[in-house]
């Protein structure tokens, strides 16, 4: 099997901090893989390892059959990296960054400046190519630094957190831009905190959890371990909930619970499941106050993987963007 | 995952030639200086505070100085320069900092270029923002009535505090490397340049001091340059001052590139 990039026991520490201890990972080529873990877990170290920006205390990877350490600079001509904050220089415009990119990777002036207008082309920044990158918007910037990581036409890229603090609208338009590159057969390694971003792109998911791989697999695999998606349901009349629950058990099946708190609560293995519980409901004249589908968030993974709760710690490697938690897009409907 | 035992082939380790390495830093020379264009507040430091300070020394202090503002400007102009000079080299702390802190230094160090291009295309980038700055005071001054010595004077002049700008430039290195923002580098900027700059023979004569003060004037690096400045400038004793300001940049150099690399290559 060839993998496009691939990782062996990798340790890390700052300082007293063990970032990494032991991240194994393997991408075969012309997929997603999915890292997904909170804040501090290491997704971010395991990144910069692979991307040659940080040589790891112990462990080995492979990019393009390269070794990160002893063949960095060979590895850094295949690689793209698109880092949790946009790393574009906010005083060049847009196609200056670009045209820079473009310099720098060896192309002459004329081609970096065909590559630089084809890029803006193809993600929507024709128009604002001449301002100053400063003035973009986060999701203008963010296709801006995707921009600058394809200059070189990398076969492996890296996206650390691409979408953290970007609008749902922003967000939908990065997934395409990914998936379009995997379509042409480029690898990626895309770290997230949603579990829906891992779900809608990753072909394989690697979850870490202090700086530990604690399970991995399909995003079905690792959905039917931790559960999908739950309805939930709180009769307008108390008295009703073992109503309630009659109803919904008869059409969910086995899994479905009462909460101590009032809530009828079944997991949702059909999406017919919602339609007929309203509509059972409503011939059976019981009324509910609240009525809600969820999906599984990461919080729930975690939960079920390693029976804590995500803890919310720092990153404590240096420049690490400690506002990356604004924004939490819940997984759901 | 990964089971099967990592080999890599003995490909060529791709190291970056010379000539591309030197293609790699004009090209971070022309990104640090394009970067004036889009930001206002950059030209302002290049031309306008070096513009202020002549005008606002030459004008407000020139007379009761050197009884008239004329004979100041001859006389400070050496002191405005280096210390509107050494203010400069800040620059070079800041620029990588903030590099460092959004993330544009990941992504020049994640491409397969010269390890050293971004280092060397900030510090050669930032010489050339000291040059236009010089010459702009020394326009400015020219057409205030300053008089120089000669065409030769004025280009050592220029090319003595580039030199000592040269070898200050690593410990501004060092500085944006270990620095935690950049108001931390501003800070610094005030805290030491000030103090550095004004304790040194720029501004008045050094016998006007008290004792002690002269003590420590008639060690401080700042002086010697002044006086080689000036010396170039105006005339005086040449060799003396420029001996032992180019001791000095050396000593410097020594010093802070080393230790500047050394941060550099662990965030490598």
């Amino acid at each position: 099997m060839s993998y496009a990039f691939q990782a062996e026991g990798l340790v890390k520490s700052f300082k007293e901090t063990r970032a990494l201890d032991g991240v194994d990972l393997a991408a075969r080529t012309g997929t997603v893989l999915g890292l997904l873990g909170p804040n501090g877990s290491g997704k971010t170290t395991t990144v910069r390892v692979l991307a040659t920006l940080l040589r790891p205390d112990a462990g080995r990877a492979l990019v393009g059959g390269l070794d990160v350490v002893r063949q960095a600079p060979a590895v850094r001509a295949q690689i793209g990296l698109t880092g949790q904050y946009a790393a574009v220089d906010e005083m060049l415009t847009g196609f200056e960054n670009l045209l820079m990119i473009g310099r720098l990777l060896g192309l002459s002036r004329p081609d970096a400046r065909k590559r630089a207008a084809e890029l803006l082309e193809r993600f929507a920044l024709t128009e604002a190519g001449g301002r100053a990158a400063g003035t973009f918007s986060g999701g203008m910037r963010r296709r801006l630094d995707l921009a600058a990581s394809l200059v070189g036409r990398p076969q492996v890229l890296f996206l650390d957190e691409p979408t953290t603090g970007l609008d749902p609208h922003s967000r939908n338009e990065l997934w395409e831009i990914v998936r379009g590159l995997v379509g042409e057969g480029v690898t990626v390694l895309l770290t997230t905190q949603y579990l829906e971003e891992a779900d809608q792109l990753a072909d394989e998911i690697v979850v870490i959890d202090k700086g530990r791989v604690i399970a991995g697999g399909t995003p079905d695999a690792l959905k039917a371990q931790v559960g999908g998606q739950v309805l939930e349901l709180r009769p307008q009349r108390a008295e009703q909930l073992e109503l309630v629950y009659g109803v919904v058990a008869s059409l969910a099946g086995t899994g479905t619970e009462m909460t101590p708190n009032g809530l009828v609560s079944a997991p949702v293995r059909d999406v017919a499941l919602m339609p007929a519980v309203v509509a059972r409901l409503e011939q059976a004249g019981l009324v509910v106050s609240e009525l809600s589908l969820r999906g599984s968030s990461l919080d729930e993974v975690f939960l079920t993987l390693t029976g804590h709760r995500t803890a919310v710690t720092d990153e404590t490697e240096p420049g690490v963007d400690a506002g990356s938690e604004a924004a939490t897009v819940k997984a759901g409907v | 995952m990964a089971t099967a035992t990592l080999t890599a082939p003995t490909a060529p380790a791709g190291r970056v030639g010379l000539l591309a390495g030197l293609q790699h830093t004009a090209t971070l020379t022309w990104r640090n200086l394009v970067q004036i264009k889009h930001n206002p507040m950059e030209l302002m430091d290049l031309s306008v505070q070096p513009i202020m300070f002549l005008l606002l020394f030459t004008y407000v202090f020139g007379g009761q100085m050197s009884g008239s503002t004329h004979a100041y400007l001859q006389f400070a102009l050496a002191g405005i320069m280096v210390q509107n000079g050494l203010f400069a080299t800040l620059t070079t702390a800041v620029g990588l900092n903030s590099d460092i802190q959004k993330g544009v230094f990941d992504r020049l160090r994640s491409l397969p270029i010269a390890r050293s291009a971004p280092l060397a295309g900030r510090v050669a980038a930032d010489l050339g923002k000291q040059v236009w700055s010089m010459l702009l005071m020394l326009g400015l001054g020219l057409a205030l009535g300053f008089r120089p010595d000669g065409v030769a004077g004025v280009v050592g002049a220029v090319a003595l505090m580039v030199v000592f700008a040269l070898a200050m430039s690593w410990m501004m290195v060092l500085v944006g490397m270990v620095a935690e923002n950049a108001e931390k580098v501003q800070m610094l900027g005030f805290v030491v340049m000030f103090p550095l700059t004004f304790s040194s023979s720029a501004f008045v004569s050094v016998s006007s001091m008290p004792g002690w003060l002269q003590a420590w004037v008639k060690v401080n690096p700042v002086t010697s340059l002044v006086d080689a400045m000036r010396a170039l400038l105006v005339g005086g004793p040449v060799q003396g001052p420029v001996v032992h300001t180019l001791l000095w940049a050396a000593a410097i150099a020594v010093v802070f590139f080393p230790l500047a690399l050394r941060a550099y290559q662990r965030r490598s």
